[in-house]
C-alpha cells in the first residue's frame, strides 16, 4: 500500500503575508507530499476542522504578525477538542527566541524560526511521520 | 545633433534658478574635503553629445525624468525622512510620533494593526490576537484623535498605510484635522489605497476588485475637489518585492496596477491630470546596489512615457513619478542582527541614487519583532550619514552615463515593458489579479531564491555562511497583552457614549449610497465618521453590498 | 474495520476522512470497508462539477453550499486537483475559496490529489462517494479540473454532471473536442454579467443538438458568483429536475444500472491488474523476459495464451 504524507497549512490571524507558507508548501510538495493550503484569516476552529477532514498527518501554522503567541496554542486547543490531538502541530515565521519554549510549552511540536531551510522541515515531517502507525 | 542637447541644457539651467530662487540651495558652495567644487549636475561634453542622450537620459526635470524628477534635486532639500511607526494603542504611537519629529523626522507615516487594516474592530472575534500587534488599533474617530493629539496637522504631512478602508481612515484624518481648526484644503499625506497589491502580494483586500476600484475613484474624484494636497495613492512596489518578485517584476506590476488606476478614474469620468499629478508610487530597495539604482531611473522613464504618450496627459507633473522607497524587509536576516544595519545603509544608498522623493530606512531587529526605539533610532541616523556625511546628495544623479548603469536601465525598461504588454494582452492588472497571474510569476521567483539560498548558489551572510552560535536577543519590544483587552473596553464605550440613532442613520444612508453605483461615497462615509461610527461598523456596511474577496 | 464503517454510519468525519485515506492509500482492507459502507449508503444526489481552471468552479460550488445549507441539507464536496508528475506531491487549493463552511459541522470538504498511477483515481474519487453517501450527506459534489480522460472517467459516477462555461474563453470547443458534451446533463453559463453570454448560449444550443444528446436534453443555466451570486436557485431546480428525471423515468433507471454494472467490471479489472502484475514482478522467469522485452507484441501472446490455457485447463479440469 502507498502511504502519502498529507500536511495542511494554514495561516491564522489576519495576517496576509504569505510567501513563507507558500513557499514551504511548494517544498513539501516537491519533497511528494500532498499540500492542502486553506488560505488567509483562518481561525483556529477553521484549521482543526479542516485538518481533520484531510486527514492530515501535520498541521503548519505560519505568522508573521506577531499574533502566534495567542494563535498557535488555539490551534492545539481546537485540535484537542476535536479528539483529534495526535495530529502534530508545527509552526513557523516571525518568532522571537524567547516564545518558542512557549509555545513548546503549549503543545506545538517543533517552531521553524526564519532561514530554516526548507529541507529541514521537509525531514521533521518525515520523522512526525514515520512514528505513528496509522492503523 | 547637438542642437536639442543645447536646447534642454539652457532650459535646465533656467529651471534650477527658478528652483533655488524658491528654495535656495542647502548650501552656498558645496565642495569636498579636498576642496574640489562640485556641480549641481554632471553631462558630456558638447563633443560627445549625441541624440540617445537627449532622448532616453536627458535632464532631471525634464521628460522623460530618467535623472530624476526635479531639476536640482538634492541640492535643495534632502528627501523626506519618513520613519514607518505605530504600534499597541493610539497614545503609545502619538508618544512615538512625537519623539520621532523631535529627533529631526520630517513626516509621519503610521502602521495601523491588522483589525483595522481589515475593517475590523478590536472587539470583533476575528481580531483575537492581533490587536495593536503590527500598528496602532483604530476603532473609531476618538483613536484617530489621540494619535494626532498636540501635532500640528497644517504643518506635518502624514502618510497612512491603509488601503481597503483607506476612504475610512482619510476622512478621519480629515475629521481631526476640522476639529483642530485645519480645512481639507490644507492637509497633505498620503494614502496608500492601492488594492491590487493587496490582492497580488500583501493579503489585507476585504471587497472584490470592482467594488474596491469604485472606492478608489471615488477618493481621486473627492479629493480632486475638496482635497487637492493629499497623495490619494500610493501605487506599492514594495509589497510584491517583498512577497519575492524580482526588480523587474516590482517595477512591471507595479506599473501595470497604476495603468488600471488610471484606466479605472478616466472611465468614471476623470480627465487625467485630474488626478494623475496626485498618484504617487512607493518601491523596495534591496541588496543589489546597482540593480536598484538603475529599477528606480527606469520605472520612471516608463512612466512619464506612459503618461504622455499613451494617456496623453498634458500637464508635465502627471508625467513625473514621485515614490517613497523602503528597504527591504525580507533581506534583514534574524540571525547576527546587527548586519542588517549594513544592508539597510547600502539600500538606503540605492534609493538616494536612484532619485527616491522619501525613504524609510528599516530597523534591524524587524526581521524578530518591531523595532525598539534604539534600533529605530540607528534606522533614523543611516539616512542623516547618507544625507550629512556621504556627500551623494550634493550632485544630481551621480551614475548617470555609468556604462553598467545606463545599460542596466535600459534592459530593466525592456523587461519591463514585455510584462507589461503581456498583462495588457490579458486584458489589464484587474484581469490579471483575477487570473493570479501576477501571484503565480511572483510565488515562482521567491520559490527559485529559496532554493538558490539553500544551495548557497546565494550567499546570505550569517544565514547560510559565516554563521556563529548566538545567544537569544533579549531586548525586544513586545506589545502589552493588557492591551487588547483595553482596547476592547474603549471601543465599547465609545458605542456606548455616542448618538446612536445618529450612526444608525448615517450607516444606513452610506448603504443606500452603496447601492447606487453612480454615487461617490466619501461624504457618507465623512458623516458615519463624524457620528463616531466605527471602522468595523462602516466595513461591514459596505461588505453587505459588495461582498467579500476570498483569494486565489 | 467495521467499527471505522459504524463510526462514519454514526456521523463521525474522522472516522470518514480515515475511511477516504485508506481508500487512497489503496489498503489492504479497503474492499471489506467499502462493502460495509455500500450496505450503508443512504441515497444522496452525486453531482459531478467540471470546468477549465479559471472558470470559476470553487466559487460557485462556494455558493451552492450557502444556498443547500440554507435548505439545511447536508453537503460533502471532493475537490480532486492533479499530482505533480515530478514530485508525486501534490498543492491542493481549492478550499480556500470555501473557507465559510469549515466549521459548518454539515459540510465535509475533502481535497483529493489525482496521483496518477494507473488510472486509480477515478476509482479513489468513486470509493470516496460511497464512503460520504454512508456517512448520509444529502448531496455529494465531486469537483474536477480540466477535460481529461480520468475526469471524464469520474463523471461517469456522477448522477448529474455539470459543466461549467465562460464567455470568450474558447472553453466550449475544448469541451466539444474532448467528449465532454456527450456526458454533460447540465451546462452552467458561470460569470453571466460578462458581455458574451448571449454567444455562448447560442453556440452551446447548436452544439448540443450537433451532439444528439439521448433522453434528457441538458439545461442550460445562467449563473454569477459576484457580490450578490444570481441564478443558483436556477440552478438548484435543475439539479433536482434532473434527479427526478433519474428517479423516474426509464432511461434514469438505466442510466444508474448502467454505472453499476460498469463499477463491476473496472474493480474485476483493477484486481486483475493487480495479481497479474503481482505475479510478473514477482516470478522470476517472468520477471527477466519482460525486463528485457523486445517485441511486447509476441510477449503478451505468448503468456495471453498460456493463461487463456491455463484458465481453459482448470474449467476443463472442474467438468471432469
Amino acid at each position: 500500500m502507498e502511504r502519502k504524507i498529507r500536511v495542511l497549512i494554514a495561516k491564522p490571524g489576519l495576517d496576509g503575508h504569505d510567501r513563507g507558507a507558500l513557499i514551504i508548501a511548494q517544498a513539501l510538495r516537491d519533497h511528494g507530499m500532498e499540500v492542502i493550503y486553506t488560505g488567509l484569516r483562518q481561525s483556529p476552529a477553521q484549521i482543526a476542522q479542516a485538518a481533520i477532514q484531510e486527514d492530515v498527518d501535520v498541521v503548519g501554522l505560519s505568522s508573521l504578525s506577531g499574533g502566534h503567541k495567542t494563535l498557535f496554542p488555539k490551534v492545539v486547543e481546537a485540535l484537542k477538542e476535536k479528539d483529534a490531538e495526535d495530529i502534530p502541530v508545527i509552526g513557523g515565521g516571525v518568532i522571537p527566541d524567547e516564545d518558542i519554549a512557549y509555545l513548546l510549552e503549549q503543545g506545538v511540536q517543533k517552531i521553524f524560526t526564519p532561514g530554516t531551510p526548507t529541507t529541514e522541515t521537509v525531514d521533521f515531517i518525515k520523522s512526525c511521520v514515520s512514528g505513528d502507525s496509522n492503523e | 545633433m547637438t542642437e536639442r542637447f543645447n536646447e534642454q541644457l539652457n532650459e535646465w539651467k533656467k529651471q534650477v534658478e527658478k528652483t533655488n530662487e524658491r528654495f535656495p540651495e542647502r548650501k552656498e558652495q558645496f565642495v569636498n574635503k579636498s576642496d574640489i567644487e562640485i556641480d549641481p549636475l554632471y553631462f558630456p561634453k558638447e563633443d560627445q553629445v549625441d541624440e540617445e542622450y537627449s532622448e532616453k537620459i536627458g535632464f532631471p526635470g525634464q521628460y522623460p525624468y530618467t535623472r530624476g524628477i526635479q531639476p536640482s534635486m538634492y541640492r535643495n532639500r534632502f528627501w523626506t525622512m519618513r520613519q514607518y511607526a505605530g504600534f499597541g494603542s493610539a497614545e503609545e504611537t502619538n508618544k512615538r510620533f512625537r519623539y520621532l519629529l523631535e529627533q529631526g523626522q520630517t513626516g509621519l507615516s503610521v502602521a495601523f494593526d491588522l483589525p483595522t487594516q481589515i475593517g475590523y474592530d478590536s472587539d470583533d472575534s476575528m481580531s483575537e490576537g492581533e490587536v495593536g500587534k503590527v500598528g496602532v488599533a483604530i476603532d473609531s474617530l476618538e483613536d484617530m484623535e489621540t494619535l494626532l493629539k498636540g501635532i500640528p496637522l497644517d504643518q506635518v504631512s502624514t502618510s497612512m498605510t491603509i488601503n481597503a478602508p483607506a476612504s475610512v481612515l482619510l476622512c478621519m484624518y480629515i475629521a481631526v484635522a476640522e476639529k483642530q481648526g485645519v480645512p481639507k484644503e490644507k492637509v497633505t499625506g498620503t494614502i496608500q489605497n492601492d488594492i491590487l497589491k493587496e490582492y497580488i502580494a500583501r493579503g489585507t483586500y476585504i471587497y472584490p476588485p470592482k467594488p474596491s476600484m469604485r472606492l478608489i475613484t471615488n477618493i481621486f474624484e473627492y479629493c480632486a475637489n475638496e482635497v487637492p494636497k493629499f497623495n490619494t495613492i500610493s501605487i506599492s512596489g514594495y509589497h510584491i518585492r517583498e512577497a519575492g518578485s524580482t526588480a523587474v517584476q516590482e517595477v512591471a506590476f507595479t506599473l501595470a496596477n497604476g495603468m488600471a488606476y488610471v484606466d479605472a478614474a478616466i472611465e468614471s469620468g476623470l480627465e487625467v491630470d485630474q488626478f494623475a499629478p496626485r498618484l504617487a508610487f512607493f518601491f523596495n530597495a534591496h541588496n543589489n546596489f546597482f540593480e536598484e539604482a538603475a529599477k528606480f531611473r527606469a520605472a520612471r522613464r516608463i512612466w512619464a512615457k506612459m503618461m504622455k504618450e499613451k494617456y496623453k496627459a498634458q500637464n508635465e507633473k502627471s508625467w513625473r513619478l514621485r515614490f517613497h522607497t523602503q528597504t527591504g524587509g525580507s533581506t534583514l536576516t534574524a540571525q547576527q542582527p546587527d548586519n542588517n544595519i549594513v544592508r539597510v545603509a547600502l539600500q538606503a544608498l540605492s534609493a538616494v541614487l536612484g532619485g527616491t522623493q522619501s525613504l524609510h530606512t528599516n530597523s534591524r531587529d524587524e526581521a524578530l519583532a518591531l523595532p525598539t526605539e534604539e534600533s529605530a533610532r540607528i534606522a533614523l541616523r543611516t539616512q542623516q550619514i547618507i544625507a550629512h556625511e556621504s556627500g551623494v546628495a550634493d550632485t544630481v544623479d551621480p551614475l548617470a552615463g555609468s556604462y553598467y548603469v545606463e545599460q542596466m536601465t535600459d534592459e530593466i525598461e525592456k523587461e519591463v515593458m514585455a510584462y507589461i504588454d503581456r498583462i495588457e494582452e490579458m486584458g489589464g492588472a484587474v484581469q490579471a489579479v483575477e487570473e493570479g497571474y501576477m501571484q503565480r510569476e511572483i510565488h515562482q521567483a521567491a520559490y527559485e531564491t529559496q532554493k538558490k539560498i539553500e544551495s548557497q548558489e546565494e550567499v546570505i551572510v550569517g544565514m547560510n555562511e559565516f554563521k556563529i552560535e548566538e545567544e537569544v536577543h533579549e531586548d525586544l519590544l513586545r506589545v502589552d497583552e493588557q492591551l487588547e483587552q483595553n482596547q476592547v473596553k474603549q471601543v465599547q464605550n465609545v458605542r456606548d457614549q455616542r448618538n446612536q440613532p445618529q450612526v444608525d442613520e448615517q450607516l444606513n444612508k452610506l448603504k443606500e449610497a452603496a447601492q447606487k453605483s453612480h454615487e461617490n461615497l466619501m461624504p457618507y462615509i465623512l458623516d458615519c465618521v463624524k457620528s463616531y461610527a466605527t471602522v468595523g461598523e462602516i466595513c461591514h456596511v459596505l461588505r453587505d453590498e459588495f461582498g467579500e474577496y476570498t483569494g486565489m | 474495520m467495521d467499527q471505522l464503517a459504524e463510526r462514519i454510519d454514526n456521523q463521525d468525519q474522522r472516522a470518514l476522512a480515515r475511511a477516504i485515506t485508506m481508500i487512497e492509500n489503496d489498503h489492504p482492507n479497503k474492499l471489506s470497508l467499502l462493502s460495509d459502507l455500500n450496505q450503508r449508503k443512504k441515497g444522496a444526489h452525486y453531482i459531478g462539477i467540471t470546468g477549465s481552471p479559471g472558470a470559476g468552479k470553487s466559487s460557485l460550488v462556494d455558493h451552492f453550499i450557502t444556498l443547500l445549507r440554507e435548505q439545511n441539507k447536508k453537503v460533502a464536496v471532493i475537490a480532486v486537483d492533479p499530482t505533480s508528475p515530478f514530485s508525486g506531491g501534490a498543492l491542493l487549493g481549492d478550499r480556500v475559496r470555501m473557507h465559510k463552511h469549515f466549521t459548518d459541522e454539515n459540510v465535509f470538504i475533502r481535497s483529493m490529489a489525482t496521483r496518477g498511477s494507473l488510472g486509480g483515481l477515478a476509482r479513489a474519487t468513486k470509493d470516496a462517494i460511497r464512503a460520504c453517501d454512508a456517512y448520509g450527506f444529502d448531496y455529494i459534489i465531486v469537483e474536477t479540473v480540466g477535460v481529461g480522460q480520468s475526469e471524464l472517467d469520474i463523471m461517469k459516477v456522477a448522477d448529474t454532471t455539470a459543466v461549467i462555461l465562460t464567455p470568450n474563453s474558447g472553453d466550449i470547443l475544448q469541451v466539444f473536442k474532448a467528449g465532454i458534451m456527450e456526458i454533460a446533463d447540465l451546462f452552467i453559463l458561470n460569470k453571466a454579467d460578462l458581455p458574451g453570454v448571449r454567444k455562448l448560449k447560442n453556440q452551446l444550443k447548436d452544439l448540443i443538438h450537433i451532439s444528439g444528446h439521448h433522453g434528457h436534453e441538458p439545461q442550460i443555466v445562467e449563473t454569477t458568483s459576484a457580490a450578490k451570486p444570481t441564478g443558483f436557485d436556477e440552478l438548484h431546480e435543475a439539479f433536482k429536475h434532473h434527479w427526478q428525471y433519474l428517479q423516474q423515468s426509464e432511461a434514469g433507471m438505466q442510466k444508474r444500472k448502467e454505472q453499476l454494472r460498469h463499477e463491476v467490471y473496472e474493480l474485476m479489472q483493477e484486481a486483475l491488474y493487480k495479481d497479474l502484475h503481482k505475479t510478473i514482478e514477482n516470478t522470476p522467469q517472468m520477471k527477466e523476459k519482460i525486463d528485457q522485452v523486445e517485441d511486447p507484441y509476441q510477449l503478451a501472446q505468448t503468456w495471453l495464451s498460456e493463461w487463456r490455457g491455463l484458465s481453459k485447463g482448470e474449467s476443463n479440469g472442474k467438468r471432469n
